[in-house]
């Protein structure tokens, strides 16, 4: 694919992480209409229901900044050509990837047993808000596990040698930012929920 | 006259080199036809894949318009016709009032989405971003071709949904709930929004798709010399479209995916105290439906210059090259693009001006939508400034170019009247609104698209277009524009309210009988002629006349560089080198000297 573009051509930045910083533009958009309209919405006043979040959120806070941390050491593994420890590192980050959407789920099902229905008939708009909010946000995640698994999967196919750092590196840049849309949301819903 | 004729009248100059007529690619790899045609990944191919998509549903949603332009022109008579085209939404030969409005709807959405969204700047972003900057394709074609298909696969649900049984979504291309999100609501809320609903939240994974390719490609892979500042104003226009797209059709998701919870998982998020009848009340608390306008306009806003940037990009392209003279005020032309394109995200709560919004906070909504008309107004000048006492060759591209300035005009000074929070009391929701949106989006939009495809066709199938044709379908399209919507202006001043089905039995309307019946004709009229342009345009694809020479309008960028029918790669051999910007026409006694000219001794530099 990339055999049309052209070595000549200048490049200020390879086109592939280029794309990522403005798709990750994009979906911070997407979660800034998401928390406006959580803004909106309960400034209203109009039925809103208050609770406090599910303490099981701070583990998978720090499950995510954990996995932010492997992913930062198996692309310095990737770089030093140190093979086996990026792919035991990349395991690590998709295993911390899916424990976090694990946990996330736990904090649902914590709220529905505390009285707070996040869908279905006599929901109210503040656990709905919290629950599709962060239900986009393990989407987000769960396809940051999916591109890992591709790399891992690539890492040991043995006939094709891969050496660029490009792939690796744009799979970290994601998984960082989906971290820090994470804590966004957490900072955000203890404040406008305190 | 043809082509050639009007092209070198008085011009002999322009650097013609040796034609290659097939036009070998730097990387001439094999080619099956699904690789060529249908699954391709040349920027080129699916820029027309694209095109012809837009047209297709162009046809249909202008069919869609004709057909309920019969309904208000002839509220009491049957065409038994309508019953063997329509089957029972037209029971009798009468259309009833649900597939009404569900026409409504459904043209809305189309036209805006899929014909002056995705056919306008999917097409010519996709054509014209590698062949104007000098790069071989897009930075990811793979993306590109995804994006296609994405919208292609959109297209096809939104087609499925006309024929439900239950038929297609009828709440308003702007889908407000509780139309949109109670399925019981009416029958045009089941299953047709559900698709509606899928289709455009595969639509809006099309366009981000395609929006990071181009600010990729535009911004990493220009050519040697290539500088911003040098870039044909049409890369400039593309660009910030795809940005507006990029920012806010992520906003509008995030509306659909709330709507979609309230539709399908009983949240209320847009939902409160709302009783169904047959039904009683629904057990839906807290929720406005003013929430959804919010996350809609914020995209909805952007959306319309969405449409009309490319548009505006090209006919600053097209009149420079047909007027023989450089772009009056480029800078300025990139400017006020930039500020049209921040301003576009401050204004959304003009649509919402009397949805109980704050007055305090309408104001300075009204006082950021009236600051549009500025670059607008620059816009306009330089327009003008660049026709005039220009050596100016009246090709279609160029008619059309002028056609949408005029457009662009008539429409854009009615705006001011509607960014008026007090004047909007009186006037929103009624034909006013339509013949200013219609004016200066869907016609400026479609002219700034016909302009792109007269003048680029040569360069998309190696052939031209009929120009007889062309000039009947220019001067009837044009006249017939103002004809529909120059009178609803007056409808609109009376109060006639938009989106109703028959105004008969409305005393304060009555007056207005004959005004419908001519409308309604000249739409049909109009309607008749686009297919005259589809004949052309198919017809030219296999019969038209040759293109005998690389750069048929004495152009100077780059897609004018590359061989007659260019290969995927664009350029045999080495891109070429830029050393100066588009608009050297003109200059120093010479006709034009193209972008890949060295700068001569003693020649001064304008960029």
């Amino acid at each position: 694919m990339m055999a049309t573009v052209s070595d000549q051509q200048r490049k200020r930045i390879h086109p592939h992480k280029f794309s990522l910083w403005v798709g990750m533009a994009s979906i911070l958009m997407m979660f800034a209409g998401f928390t406006s309209a959580y803004i909106v919405k309960r400034n209203d006043g109009n039925n809103w229901l208050e609770f406090t979040l599910p303490p099981v959120f701070w583990y998978s806070t720090v499950v995510i900044l954990l996995s932010s941390l492997t992913i930062f050491l198996a692309t310095k593994a990737f770089k030093d050509r140190n093979m086996a420890r990026y792919r035991v590192l990349i395991t690590i980050t998709a295993a911390l990837g899916v424990l976090f959407t694990v946990l996330q789920w736990t904090g649902f099902e914590y709220l529905q047993n505390h009285g707070v229905k996040l869908i279905g008939s006599n929901s109210n708009p503040a656990g709905s808000f919290l629950g599709v909010i962060t239900g986009v946000h393990m989407l987000h995640v769960l396809g940051g596990v999916v591109v890992l698994i591709v790399l891992f999967a690539r890492a040991y196919n043995s006939r094709k040698k891969n050496y660029s750092t490009v792939p690796i590196e744009v799979a970290s840049t994601y998984w960082h930012f989906v971290d820090a849309i994470w804590i966004y949301l957490f900072i955000f819903f203890n404040i406008v929920s305190a | 006259m043809s082509n050639e004729q009007i092209v070198h009248t008085g011009t002999s100059h322009g650097t013609i080199h040796g034609a290659d007529d097939h036009g070998h690619g730097a990387h001439h790899h094999h080619e099956t036809f699904i690789t060529k045609y249908i699954f391709s990944q040349d920027h080129k191919m699916i820029a027309k894949q694209f095109l012809i998509t837009g047209m297709t549903w162009a046809v249909l949603g202008g069919l869609m318009s004709v057909l309920f332009r019969i309904q208000l022109a002839y509220p009491d008579q049957n065409f038994p016709i309508l019953e063997t085209l329509l089957g029972h939404w037209a029971k009798g030969g009468h259309i009833t009032a649900e597939a009404y409005y569900a026409l409504v709807t459904i043209h809305g959405t189309v036209m805006v989405f899929f014909v002056l969204t995705a056919g306008l700047s999917g097409t010519f972003s996709n054509f014209l971003i590698p062949l104007q900057v000098g790069a071989r394709d897009m930075a990811s074609p793979f993306m590109n071709m995804l994006s296609y298909w994405f919208f292609f696969t959109s297209a096809l649900i939104m087609l499925s949904s006309l024929f439900v049984e239950t038929g297609p979504f009828s709440g308003g291309w702007t889908a407000y709930p509780p139309l949109s999100a109670l399925g019981s609501a009416s029958p045009g809320s089941k299953t047709g929004m559900d698709l509606w609903l899928i289709s455009m939240a595969l639509f809006v994974v099309s366009q981000l798709l395609g929006g990071l390719n181009y600010i990729a490609t535009i911004l990493n892979m220009r050519t040697k010399g290539m500088s911003m500042t040098r870039l044909p104003l049409t890369i400039w226009a593309f660009f910030f479209t795809a940005v507006l797209g990029v920012l806010s059709f992520p906003v509008l998701l995030s509306g659909f995916i709330l709507l979609i919870f309230d539709r399908n998982f009983g949240t209320s998020f847009y939902l409160s105290d709302i009783f169904v009848n047959g039904i009683g009340a629904l057990p839906n608390e807290g929720g406005s439906p003013i929430l959804y306008q919010h996350l809609f306009w914020f995209l909805g806003h952007p959306e319309v210059y969405i449409i009309i940037l490319p548009g505006m990009g090209m006919v600053s392209e097209i009149l420079s090259t047909n007027s023989r003279k450089p772009i009056f005020g480029y800078m300025a032309m990139i400017g006020s693009l930039f500020a049209i394109a921040i301003l576009s995200f401050l204004v959304w709560a003009h649509h919402m001006f009397v949805s109980g919004l704050n007055p305090f906070l309408g104001s300075f909504f009204v006082l950021l939508t009236l600051l549009i008309a500025v670059p607008s107004a620059i816009k306009v000048f330089n327009w003008l400034t660049t026709l005039w006492r220009g050596n100016i060759r009246f090709t279609p591209a160029m008619l059309y170019s002028i056609g949408f300035v005029s457009m662009f005009i008539s429409g854009g000074l009615t705006g001011i009247w509607l960014g008026n929070s007090a004047l909007d009391i009186h006037l929103h929701d009624t034909y006013f609104i339509i013949a200013h949106f219609h004016l200066v989006m869907g016609v400026a939009g479609i002219f700034g698209m016909y302009a792109g495809i007269y003048h680029w066709y040569p360069k998309m199938f190696g052939r031209y277009m009929n120009n007889t044709l062309a000039y009947i379908h220019f001067w009837v399209t044009f006249a017939g524009a103002y004809l529909i919507f120059w009178p609803m202006h007056y409808e609109g001043l009376a109060g006639m309210p938009r989106r109703y089905y028959d105004y008969t039995n409305w005393e304060s309307f009555k007056m207005f009988a004959g005004l419908n019946v001519f409308i309604s004709i000249v739409a049909i009229i109009v309607f008749a002629v686009q297919l005259l342009f589809l004949f052309n345009f198919f017809y030219s694809m296999y019969k038209g006349r040759k293109v005998a020479s690389q750069n048929p309008w004495g152009s100077t960028t780059l897609e004018w560089t590359t061989p007659i029918n260019p290969g995927h790669g664009n350029w045999v051999g080495e891109i070429p080198e830029v050393h100066r910007w588009a608009y050297d026409y003109g200059k120093d006694g010479k006709d034009f000297i193209a972008q890949t000219t060295p700068v001569g001794a003693g020649e001064t530099v304008n960029h």
